[in-house]
């Protein structure tokens, strides 16, 4: 246990504090939609020029579901996700086929009926947030930069950016590990390593809050990682701030081996695990961010203002 | 923000305010005690009188009860709209209440309610004398199997009280005998009457006492009835259903001796029946009440003004706002996981009407089967809505065969299983076992059991003496509950859960 008073010396972001004075202060209720709505965060970086994973096809109403592997015929991987998903729930990844069957990330082979059985508890809103009524999409399988292969177990490594108010505040890369069943989620024993936001390298990595050295499952060590087109990978979230009209915002970006950083989703409420990764407190930083905000309208600018000012490593 | 700071402050601190001065208010000036002192429990009673009315004038008489065994009446009501009302004192104790009208159309019901409490705790009868009881007229053979019978009992029997004692439970018993078995068909099956006769043809006399058993929560109580028996100069009570000596304690007598307690002229179908409602009140506030019942019903805005059935249904929501609070403490100030926002406080709602340890194992149990259920369920690919629709049958066939087993067995407490909102339970089910496909086992226990342990807490709350006590004779605390949840709404510190979540920050 750690008193109060350590916690607000570090300028640790509390639960509380995120919804009342950052997320229902500066995010206007009106804008999540841009956020939840994978589809609309979609066509809005199309419409802005903003890399993003190809779309193969979104499934709407449950006949379409009977039609599924006619839409599918033709590709090998796809990954099959909600629309208005939470929490990295409901997604299903296919890397290959095997005959009849489809294999997922984690080599297990799945038939074509669950994919409709997926499929169709996704429009009935399993996955999605308050359980309403959601639609399907189909996405091309991200290629992802070889760099970061060995970072992540049976699944796709994302680097998570948040933004106030356009600054690049913390980031951290989540790494899928066998216990997280492939899936970038913390909660669900992903591996979270602290990015310097100064240089894009590693600076602490936590799995269930607790701090690690190394991948659990492929054992690499995380000191040694830097993430690769930093600079564009900043350049990207703080994009992202202006297109979503959220001014607390959580920006999940991956890295395309050919495409470089592509928009993976964005999320309206970040979780607060980003600080265990990256050992900083958050407040101090957004209270920082502010001021960068306020000095300054360009993009560039204020990234370059974040990466000297928030830098961790001073070399 | 600065803004809405303010705002929420200023309404929290008029409403806390608020709740707050009324209730020292009725504290100082209507001596209700803040803390439950001595009490007194008060029955409010509401008999119902029903009737369909024939052609012609109606004419309905109600004796009414007077004031027996410790027994005091503090407030009597009728409503009679569109009726003629009356009430007629024909001798010293005993006093009729009569609606009257010209010509009715369709069935009616009238009121009567009430409210006692027990002054004394001796439930002395007042003597009466005792009337040369009139030997009844019977057929032949009848006339033998009953002297057969006296002839056996009186044998037995010491006095007039043990004859009445030693029938009693020769009627109860289930035996074979050719005479009892007789009589009690010939009087179709109605043993009180067997009994009356029984006596009386033993030359002792007896009489009916008819009263309501006193059932907290009942809404269609009928009258039920004791026997009174005369011996060496006393009267005895005799519970003719159980063979029991002695005036139970919930037991209010509406009429000591023979006669209709209801009599309708111009009608028929009519049935009387009580409806029950049994409050907890300070000493001090029912001798107030006693004494100056008009002027405190003008000062009292408290929930006693409304009808029996209301204020039942009031005693327990107004508990809702404490279990609320009890939520928002532990989600907020603790930082503890509950699946559902308010879900805790249905099921701590639940163990009110079950009792904790009993509503937590039909609780585990139902939602055990239920996620086992669930996960073949699961396996079929069902639409979801067709799903959960199934879970909630499943939830209704569990609850009735748990019912039924358990009743077999003798648990009359697993009965209180139906008090269980089904769909809750089926929803909880539904969402527990998405979480376990989803996050795995170990989240849906920090969920469940942060759920359970939020209304175990809730339910603490809401069974505690004091709480139930300033809820329901200070309903104004609600709105300083009101302030002191919006307060809480804008707290930003820190959870208690995220001093352990963030405890590997110090280190550094």
């Amino acid at each position: 246990m750690v008193s109060p008073l350590t916690l607000r010396e570090l300028g640790i972001l509390g639960m509380n504090n995120r919804n009342i004075g950052f997320i229902g202060r500066y995010n206007q209720r009106k804008n999540y939609s841009q956020a939840d709505n994978k589809l609309k965060t979609k066509s809005a970086a199309i419409a802005r020029n903003i890399p993003v994973p190809e779309l193969y096809g979104t499934v709407d109403y449950q006949f379409q579901v009977s039609s599924l592997s006619d839409m599918l015929h033709n590709r090998d991987g796809f990954v099959i996700k909600p629309s208005q998903g939470s929490g990295g729930k409901g997604i299903l990844v296919i890397v290959g086929r095997d005959g009849d069957h489809f294999v997922k990330s984690s080599g297990a082979l799945i038939d074509d009926r669950e994919v409709r059985r997926h499929s169709s508890n996704i429009l009935a809103g399993l996955h999605s947030l308050g359980g309403r009524n959601d639609s399907a999409m189909i996405e091309a399988l991200i290629d992802f930069d070889p760099i970061l292969k060995d970072y992540s177990y049976e699944g796709v490594p994302d680097i998570r950016v948040i933004v106030f108010r356009g600054v690049p505040v913390m980031a951290m890369m989540r790494c899928a590990t066998h216990s997280s069943d492939g899936k970038a989620n913390l909660h669900q024993g992903a591996v979270g390593v602290g990015i310097d936001i100064g240089t894009g390298r590693s600076i602490c990595a936590v799995q269930h809050n607790r701090v690690v050295s190394q991948h659990p499952d492929t054992k690499m060590y995380f000191d040694k990682l830097t993430i690769p087109l930093w600079q564009q990978v900043l350049e990207l979230a703080s994009g992202c701030a202006g297109m979503a009209g959220l001014d607390y915002l959580g920006v999940d970006i991956v890295l395309d081996r050919l495409r470089g950083p592509m928009l993976l989703e964005l999320n309206a409420r970040p979780g607060l695990a980003i600080q265990v990764a990256n050992q900083a407190g958050l407040r101090h930083r957004l209270l920082a961010a502010e001021k960068i905000a306020d000095s300054c309208d360009d993009d560039g600018e204020k990234i370059a203002l974040a990466r000297s000012q928030f830098a961790a490593h001073t070399s | 923000m600065i803004n809405s700071r303010i705002q929420i402050g200023l309404i929290a601190g008029v409403l806390i305010a608020l709740g707050v001065g009324l209730t020292l208010y009725k504290a100082v000036s209507l001596n209700l005690p803040l803390l439950p002192g001595e009490y007194r429990e008060v029955w409010t009673v509401e008999s119902k009188t029903s009737f369909t009315p024939a052609k012609g004038p109606v004419n309905v008489e109600l004796r009414l009860p007077a004031s027996l065994a410790g027994w005091v009446i503090l407030d009597e009501h009728f409503v009679s709209s569109g009726f003629g009302f009356s009430i007629i004192e024909a001798s010293d104790a005993v006093s009729t209440a009569r609606w009257t009208r010209q010509s009715l159309d369709r069935p009616t019901t009238l009121y009567y309610k009430m409210q006692i409490y027990r002054e004394r705790s001796d439930r002395a009868l007042p003597n009466m004398a005792a009337d040369v009881p009139t030997k009844p007229l019977l057929e032949a053979d009848q006339q033998a199997a009953m002297d057969r019978l006296i002839d056996r009992i009186a044998e037995q029997s010491s006095d007039n009280e043990s004859f009445a004692l030693l029938l009693v439970q020769e009627l109860l018993r289930d035996s074979q005998d050719q005479d009892r078995l007789f009589l009690l068909s010939s009087y179709a099956d109605d043993s009180l009457a067997l009994i009356l006769d029984t006596l009386a043809t033993a030359n002792i006399s007896a009489h009916e006492l008819r009263g309501i058993e006193l059932e907290d929560g009942r809404r269609r109580q009928t009258l039920s009835s004791l026997l009174e028996v005369r011996s060496a100069g006393q009267w005895f009570v005799i519970n003719p259903q159980t063979g029991r000596v002695g005036l139970p304690a919930n037991f209010f007598i509406w009429q000591r001796g023979d006669g209709a307690i209801l009599n309708i002229t111009g009608g028929r179908n009519s049935s009387l029946e009580f409806a029950l409602v049994s409050n907890s009140l300070p000493a001090k506030a029912v001798l107030g009440m006693e004494q100056r019942a008009d002027e405190f019903a003008l000062l009292d805005f408290s929930i006693y003004t409304l009808p029996v059935e209301q204020q039942g249904v009031f005693k327990g929501l107004l508990l809702i706002p404490v279990a609320a609070l009890v939520v928002v403490v532990m989600r907020l100030l603790v930082g503890v996981k509950t699946s559902g926002t308010f879900m805790p406080i249905l099921i701590a709602l639940a163990f009110i009407q079950t009792t904790l340890l009993v509503g937590l194992i039909i609780f585990l149990g139902l939602i055990g089967t239920g996620l086992w259920i669930r996960s073949y369920l699961s396996r079929l690919n069902l639409l979801l809505v067709a799903r959960v629709a199934a879970v909630v049958i499943m939830v209704i066939l569990m609850m009735a065969a748990l019912a039924v087993t358990s009743y077999k067995l003798g648990l009359d407490q697993v009965l209180t299983v139906t008090f269980f909102p089904t769909v809750i339970v089926a929803w909880t089910i539904e969402r527990m076992s998405i979480l376990w496909e989803e996050e795995g086992g170990h989240e849906v226990l920090i969920q469940g059991s942060g759920s359970l342990l939020v209304a175990v807490l809730a339910y603490l709350a809401m069974s505690n003496h004091w709480v139930e006590h300033l809820t329901f004779n200070f309903p104004e605390l609600t709105l300083s509950l009101l302030g002191v949840i919006l307060l809480l709404g804008k707290y930003t510190g820190y959870r208690l859960s995220e001093l352990y979540r963030f405890r590997d920050m110090a280190g550094k």
